[in-house]
């Protein structure tokens, strides 16, 4: 367990700090489709909370269930303390940044800015000067006067989040900010993201179905799947202690294999995973109930291979190797197992042409620590 | 491969001349000297001349341009509105009812409206005029400013409104500063859609029209009756002028504001790459 | 709800309610009651200061004697089915006319199918009395055609086309091309070429490649071209009373003619409430096919 110091910033952990947003046993129908199912969660000032799942878990309904576009069908709603329920958009000091970014396409993109600003009648210099900071925060200073048909994507992308960040409101709703951006201008966009959010302190609340995307940003994630959350956690545990194996498959790539769990002793659990092969060794704790179906959970960057049986792992299984993709920095071996499982292994190519000397049909051992992986009982 | 043959070519020549061959003579034999329509003799303009001395004509244009001013621009606002009901409205009570209206009328034969709404008329004890005709024309109009608009309202990205309405806008302001700038080049061809259609129309005009308010096309179908008359030639020339010019227009104008756009956009990517 | 959106529909509603349905229960109404030498020329008329026992007394005054009287007279029967055979030939002459059209409009260089789009609709803004007229001085026994036919040594006498049957094709399919072009172009617009190459890589003829593959493709664009033509043709009145004889029988002008010549104003009703009935045909098979492809594209 990671130590909680004084300078992480972690207000989930801390008993005494008021959320900024909670829903109460939120549930949003459509007709018979329950989108939102008897949700409760809170969300704390300053954080970059990262709701991920893939499309139609519910995530951008509960975003637009805080803009004002959605009203609850039960359950409560509260930002800083109040119940927002029936409040509309037009009258919540909450903004959202659109997937589509949706720029007014007949004003500039001074005027786009300017547009929340002057619905809360600010004074006309005022409002000059906060668009141009805003201007200056987004580095858009020379497209000021241009249209947004006029401008790039990634131009557009920083209006759209200039625009939503003009009436500094308390909290920032991005919807798939990223999703219509190439990788490599993503990635940059990503970092540039996490910088003004803490430059302005205002807390965000990001949608997004791209895993790498979450786990970058976030501070903590919420991992959803049919209208309900799986695990909200920091993007380090999700992805070292996922609680279920939908959040270990749906975050990163893992190996997983289904077996007869019994305690041992000091933490240790025997997996039975196949007749005639020897169980997996895996710490658990707290301790798992002898005989509980269960599944072994191991990423493939945990998992060793080797042409010699290595002496000092717990668990050393041997197969032939059916696959390699080669991505580069790493390289991917699939390898089947005699029980016909497949189990993917992966390392580093730290040296140039490195570990030639593991090819197809090769005879292989692979092998990982006893606390390489951990055991799930869902 | 682009499929282009000599079949292609022979297909759109012959097309393009039965579309446009039977205007190009009526256009040139409205310059005809004689009054014998079919004969050729001589260049003259003379027949345009005695079309402006027509006061039944000139009246008759003066209704028209009337009643298509009023029926389009009452068309156009009931028809935006309408298209907003439908695309933007929500559920309400009879709302299959509603848009069964809007899209009857459009396949309605124009007997069957003419005949129904002078009933009305008459049923009411409404004195028939320009007044009747504007009502006539408004109804079935406003049905297809609506088809417009609607298409329009549809096609266009609803997180616009929504960001409008996120930015701190009433409803009402977020169609006023948002949608309706966006949809305004929709509205504008309902209200052109609207005009002609008012201009062109003879049978609801025939049906609501009274004495004092004939209008052209009314004029143009009982002097038609008697056969073909050079007058009508140069009348007909001038519509079909006007309506030339105004089409050729506006498809220039949009081709050229399309060319800019994706020159603009071109532009905009480069500039992101450098 | 609040008041804005309330007044927002209420409005057109009631617009449409007023000058679109109302109208139509009146046309229902006279076409249930008997004729009357009267300003209005029919009875019974509702009165309203009776209440209940008028509506009562009105209601048993109504009849389908019109209809009866339409049933009996052959002219509305061959009426009927002569606008049905006339709106179905001129729609295959459409058809026929406007597919090569808007093929080699979608063969056609990118650059230039707006222009021709253009120059297909240009006619359709320009006055429908005005491009029926055109044909008056083409057609006619000293029309151009004839002087042309003729003059070829093509033909001696003037052949009769003006105020006959095929007259009214001629019009049909003159006014009402781009109603079909425009469609089949569309369906033919979105059509990927190298399906084409790929069903002649398979081994299909030129020929072939068009009947198995562009033919189907286009369907939804030939249907509802042909309906957008025979929908409107089949009620149509200026065609035929200015391009047709006197033996043209569609029955938008025998409304016409009940109504403004015979004054006959139940029966032109009971005439409108049949073409209307004949009408509901066509145009919910029309509809099928709009949610059809629409569904089709999502």
């Amino acid at each position: 367990m990671p130590v909680n110091e004084q300078n992480v910033f972690a207000p989930w952990e801390d008993p005494k700090a008021k959320p900024l947003i909670k829903f109460e046993n939120v549930t949003k129908r459509f007709g018979d489709f329950v989108a939102i199912d008897d949700l409760t969660l809170d969300i704390y000032a300053e954080e970059f909370f990262a709701l991920l799942g893939p499309s139609g878990c519910g995530k951008t309904t509960m975003m637009r269930m805080l803009a004002g576009f959605e009203n609850t069908s039960s359950g409560k709603i509260s930002i800083d303390g109040v119940d927002v329920g029936g409040v509309p958009p037009n009258k919540r000091a909450v903004n959202m940044m659109f997937q589509s970014y949706a720029l007014f396409p007949h004003l500039t993109v001074y005027e786009n800015i300017a547009f929340g600003l002057k619905r809360s009648k600010m004074p006309k210099d005022e409002i000059a000067a906060r668009v141009d900071e805003m201007l200056r925060l987004t580095r858009l200073e020379k497209l000021a006067r241009r249209k947004p048909h006029q401008v790039s994507g990634g131009q557009r992308q920083r209006i759209a989040l200039a625009r939503s960040l003009a009436k500094a409101p308390k909290l920032l709703l991005l919807d798939e900010p990223l999703g219509a951006l190439d990788k490599k201008l993503r990635q940059d966009t990503q970092f540039e993201l996490m910088d003004i959010q803490e430059k302005t302190g205002t807390t965000f609340v990001i949608v997004t179905h791209d895993q790498e995307e979450a786990m970058t940003v976030a501070s903590r994630i919420a991992v959803m799947d049919e209208g309900r959350i799986v695990q909200i956690e920091t993007p380090a545990r999700i992805y070292e202690t996922p609680n279920s194996v939908y959040v270990a498959d749906f975050i990163g790539d893992v190996n997983i294999i289904e077996g007869n769990v019994s305690p041992q002793d000091g933490g240790v659990h025997h997996i039975d995973w196949a007749e005639g092969q020897s169980p997996i060794i895996a710490h658990a704790d707290p301790s798992i109930a002898n005989g509980t179906r269960g599944f072994f959970a191991i990423r493939p960057e945990k998992v060793a291979i080797s042409a010699e049986r290595p002496a000092d792992r717990a668990n050393a299984f041997q197969g032939k190797v059916l696959d390699i993709a080669y991505l580069g920095n790493v390289s991917t071996y699939h390898v089947a197992l005699p029980t016909g499982n497949i189990v993917k292994a992966q390392a580093t190519n730290s040296r140039r042409l490195s570990r030639r000397d593991i090819t197809w049909e090769d005879t292989v051992w692979l092998s990982w620590t006893d606390t390489a992986g951990i055991i799930l009982t869902q | 491969m682009r499929r282009f043959s000599w079949f292609n070519a022979t297909s759109l020549t012959l097309g393009f001349a039965f579309l446009y061959l039977p205007m190009l003579i009526l256009i040139i034999y409205s310059f005809n000297e004689s009054r014998l329509v079919t004969v050729w003799a001589g260049f003259s303009t003379k027949w345009y001349g005695e079309l402006f001395q027509n006061e039944a004509f000139l009246d008759a244009a003066w209704v028209t341009v009337k009643v298509a001013f009023w029926s389009s621009t009452f068309a156009t606002v009931l028809g935006t509105m309408a298209a907003y009901v439908l695309v933007r409205g929500g559920r309400f009570l009879g709302r299959t009812l509603f848009s069964g209206m809007i899209y009857a009328p459009l396949v309605m034969p124009e007997v069957i409206t003419g005949l129904s709404l002078l009933l009305l008329f008459i049923a009411i004890g409404m004195d028939r005029g320009v007044m009747t005709i504007v009502l006539a024309h408004t109804t079935f109009s406003m049905c297809y400013v609506s088809v417009v608009v609607s298409s329009r309202l549809a096609s266009f990205d609803r997180s616009v409104e929504e960001a409008a309405l996120d930015l701190g806008c009433s409803p009402f302001d977020a169609f006023r500063l948002v949608t309706l700038p966006i949809i305004a080049p929709a509205v504008i061809s309902g209200w052109l859609l609207a005009f002609t259609l008012s201009l062109d129309d003879l049978v609801i005009a025939s049906f609501t029209s009274g004495p004092s308010s004939t209008t052209l096309p009314i004029r143009i179908f009982s002097a038609v009756r008697l056969g073909v008359t050079p007058e009508i030639n140069a009348l007909s020339t001038i519509m079909i002028g006007i309506v030339t010019v105004g089409v050729v227009t506006a498809s220039l104008v949009s081709k050229r504001t399309m060319t800019h756009r994706a020159a603009d956009e071109r532009k905009a990517e480069q500039n992101d790459k450098l | 709800m609040n008041i804005r959106r309330i007044f927002l529909i209420a409005v057109p509603y009631l617009w449409l309610g007023a000058l679109f349905l109302i109208p139509f229960g009146i046309v229902f109404k006279i076409a249930l009651s008997d004729g009357a030498l009267a300003i209005p020329p029919y009875i019974p008329t509702l009165d309203f200061s009776q209440g209940w026992a008028g509506f009562k007394d009105f209601a048993g005054k109504l009849d389908f004697e019109n209809f009866r009287f339409l049933a009996s007279d052959d002219l509305y029967w061959k009426a009927y089915l002569s606008s049905v055979k006339i709106a179905s030939i001129s729609t295959l002459a459409t058809l026929l006319v406007g597919y090569p059209i808007a093929y080699a409009m979608a063969r056609a260089a990118p650059e230039w199918r707006p222009t021709l789009m253009m120059l297909v609709i240009l006619p359709f803004w320009t006055s429908f009395l005005i491009r029926v007229y055109a044909w008056i001085g083409i057609l006619s026994n000293e029309g151009y055609l004839n002087q042309i036919l003729i003059g070829m040594g093509l033909i001696d006498e003037p052949l009769t086309i003006l105020n006959t049957n095929w007259a009214v094709y001629i019009g049909i399919v003159y006014t009402y091309l781009p109603f079909m072009v425009l469609p089949i172009y569309a369906a033919l617009e979105k059509m990927d070429d190298s399906l084409l190459e790929a069903a002649e890589d398979l081994g299909c003829s030129r020929f072939s490649a068009f009947w198995l593959v562009t033919i189907p493709l286009s369907k939804a664009g030939i249907v509802a071209g042909s309906f957008l033509v025979f929908i409107p043709a089949l009620g149509e009145f200026v065609i035929p009373s200015i391009l047709g004889g006197s033996k043209t029988l569609m029955i938008g002008k025998v409304l016409w003619e009940e109504f403004f010549n015979n004054r006959d104003w139940p029966v032109a009703s009971a005439v409108a409430v049949i073409l209307l009935l004949i009408l509901i045909i066509p145009i919910v098979l029309f509809q099928r096919n709009e949610q059809k492809q629409r569904e089709a594209e999502e």
